[in-house]
């Protein structure tokens, strides 16, 4: 079954969550899809080794056929191409890679470019029972990090437990790292930012209709509006992981707590196991 | 007049916290909550609503079914997978290219405007500010943080404001880029962690690929000071001014359960830290050009 770790905030410990709970599982997946980001394996500390390359396509003008009769920066919404009396501007970093200004073109005069965008890794040690870490990485000054998601997904292997580190906020790269997941385990800290923040998230999975828990993180450090605000939506709190200065200098150093602090990969496989009993396929069994 | 830019590449290293602080020892100067996906500003310094703007995402396609001879031409040419079989619209992947409205040969498709979000011209009591909310599951929120900076650049036009305060988005992508552009000085705020040091790597990569000059800060500073020196250390190598740091304190949280920026809450080493780091990013703003 596919378990997304996802918050509204940035920071609140979704990495530190999505680590050390499939490093608590046998023979799970960990997919980083926070590709702009991705902090996975610095917890893990694999080798990794490039898989493929993400790639998007974006128009080269070819110009001596161009007679800048405009009608391809009249057509391109994103304002990535300029046509002016005798000279035509291509802006790279706006293009969506809709291919409309190829179409419209009546001169043959925008041919398909392909840009890398980002890159796939995957992790080549093999631990006995540690994770297998996919891992998606866009290319500085890239903005599309949605393709970059769908192509870590698609290593996604339905056989197994695979759990997702999604990333930040409310947007696009959210929404395509959620789809499909069977089980969203929302990280909150119980702070008012963390609280407004929340709700964003739940909103998120209300309307993508995942089924949803809460996991509050440094649990005591602020008040009790996280817990109300669950308690009068019904939503189940699934753990507590308490405000610990010992947590926090392991994350500081790298280091999963789940490793130092055995005793929390008990409690991390009774989570997994009552969402699975819960919300996992029935064909998985 | 300025534009500061506070960012981290990632998330919950205490940019608003800081943000507002600033914002709370600036002088004439204008707020900007650029953090569109999960602004946070709002909650510190309670912001009276002026006026409200409707912001217009990307256009979407919208199908006639009577029209529709099921060619499936606009499927096969979208390039975001936004068309379902049945032809209706999937309206979270639909990008608004346009594509399919000119592969249509039945005049089917059209598209349509898309109310997306809404922007906010407010008051607080540190001066004008500008924020935002974009509708859940909307595409485009680069482009609503482009549209806070123009509100932002006009209020402070008419105010004659020395400084506009952006309070930026995690990350290193589309609302980021959209936030940094044009700014006179990135504020990186960063924490001694590896993942912090990681996203802080990243982050200045993406300052230097447009050309923003950068100073960094870094908080929470004693929970790891072998990592806080190895970032000072590499900040001096890389000609990167290191403006303060900020010990880590429960401060942040009860001033924000309190609705108050750090300034405002306690005065002692967190705040007059804080003042330091404000008159070390005042002195690099007014040595920009």
């Amino acid at each position: 079954m596919k378990i997304a770790i996802a918050s509204g905030k940035g920071g609140t410990g979704k990495t530190t969550v999505a680590v050390n709970l499939a490093l608590s599982l046998q023979n799970a997946q960990l997919m980083d899809c926070d590709v702009e980001e991705p902090n996975c394996n610095l917890f893990l500390k694999r080798e990794m080794e490039p898989i493929t390359e993400v790639t998007s396509i974006i128009p080269e003008i070819l110009e001596e056929n161009c007679t800048y009769c405009k009608k391809c920066s009249e057509f391109c919404r994103f304002n990535a191409i300029a046509t002016l009396p005798n000279k035509i501007m291509t802006f790279p970093a706006l293009c969506h890679s809709c291919g409309g200004c190829m179409m419209v073109c009546p001169e043959g005069a925008i041919q398909e470019c392909e840009i890398v965008t980002g890159i796939i890794r995957k992790s080549t040690t093999k631990d006995q029972n540690g994770p297998e870490l996919y891992e998606g990485l866009l290319d500085i000054g890239q903005t599309m990090a949605s393709p970059v998601i769908g192509e870590v997904k698609k290593y996604i292997d339905p056989t197994r437990t695979t759990i997702i580190d999604a990333p930040p906020g409310t947007a696009c790269p959210v929404l395509t790292t959620l789809e499909d997941v069977d089980y969203c385990i929302l990280v909150t800290e119980p702070t008012p930012f963390g609280l407004h923040d929340l709700k964003l998230a739940v909103e998120v999975a209300r309307i993508l209709k995942i089924p949803h828990g809460i996991l509050i993180n440094r649990s005591g450090s602020g008040d009790d509006s996280v817990e109300k605000y669950c308690a009068d939506e019904g939503i189940e709190v699934l753990m507590k992981i308490p405000q610990d200065t010992r947590i926090a200098r392991l994350y500081s150093e790298g280091i999963p707590f789940v490793e130092e602090m055995e005793e929390w990969k008990e409690k991390f496989m009774q989570l997994h196991n009552s969402i699975k009993d819960r919300y996992g396929k029935r064909e998985e069994a | 007049m300025k534009q500061l830019v506070i960012i981290s590449g990632k998330g919950g290293t205490g940019k608003t916290t800081i943000t507002a602080a600033i914002a709370s020892l600036a002088e004439n100067s204008i707020i900007a909550d650029c953090d569109v996906d999960a602004p946070n500003m709002h909650l510190l310094l309670e912001p009276k609503v002026i006026e409200t703007f409707d912001f217009h995402g990307m256009d979407v396609a919208n199908i006639d079914d009577e029209k529709c001879s099921g060619c499936n031409l606009c499927i096969e040419n979208c390039n975001f997978n936004a068309i379902f079989p049945d032809h209706s619209i999937n309206s979270c992947k639909c990008e608004g290219c346009g594509v399919c409205e000119y592969v249509c040969p039945e005049n089917a498709i059209t598209m349509v405007d898309n109310p997306s979000g809404t922007v906010f011209s407010s008051n607080t009591r540190y001066g004008p500010m500008v924020h935002a909310e974009l509708f859940i599951g909307q595409e485009a929120s680069g482009k609503l943080v482009t549209s806070v900076k123009e509100h932002a650049m006009s209020l402070a036009g008419e105010n004659g404001s020395d400084l506009v305060i952006y309070d930026g988005p995690p990350g290193t992508g589309c609302p980021v880029i959209a936030t940094i552009t044009g700014a006179d000085l990135a504020l990186i705020v960063t924490e001694p962690s590896v993942s912090g040091i990681h996203d802080l790597e990243r982050i200045i990569k993406v300052t230097d690929h447009f050309g923003i000059p950068a100073i960094v800060c870094i908080n929470k500073y004693n929970i790891n000071e072998e990592n806080t020196k190895q970032i000072e250390i590499s900040c001096e190598e890389n000609g990167i001014v290191v403006a303060g740091k900020l010990p880590y304190d429960t401060i942040p949280n009860r001033a924000m359960i309190g609705k108050k920026t750090v300034i405002e809450y306690a005065d002692n080493e967190f705040s007059e830290n804080l003042k330091s780091i404000w008159r070390t990013v005042k002195a690099e703003l007014d040595a920009t050009s």
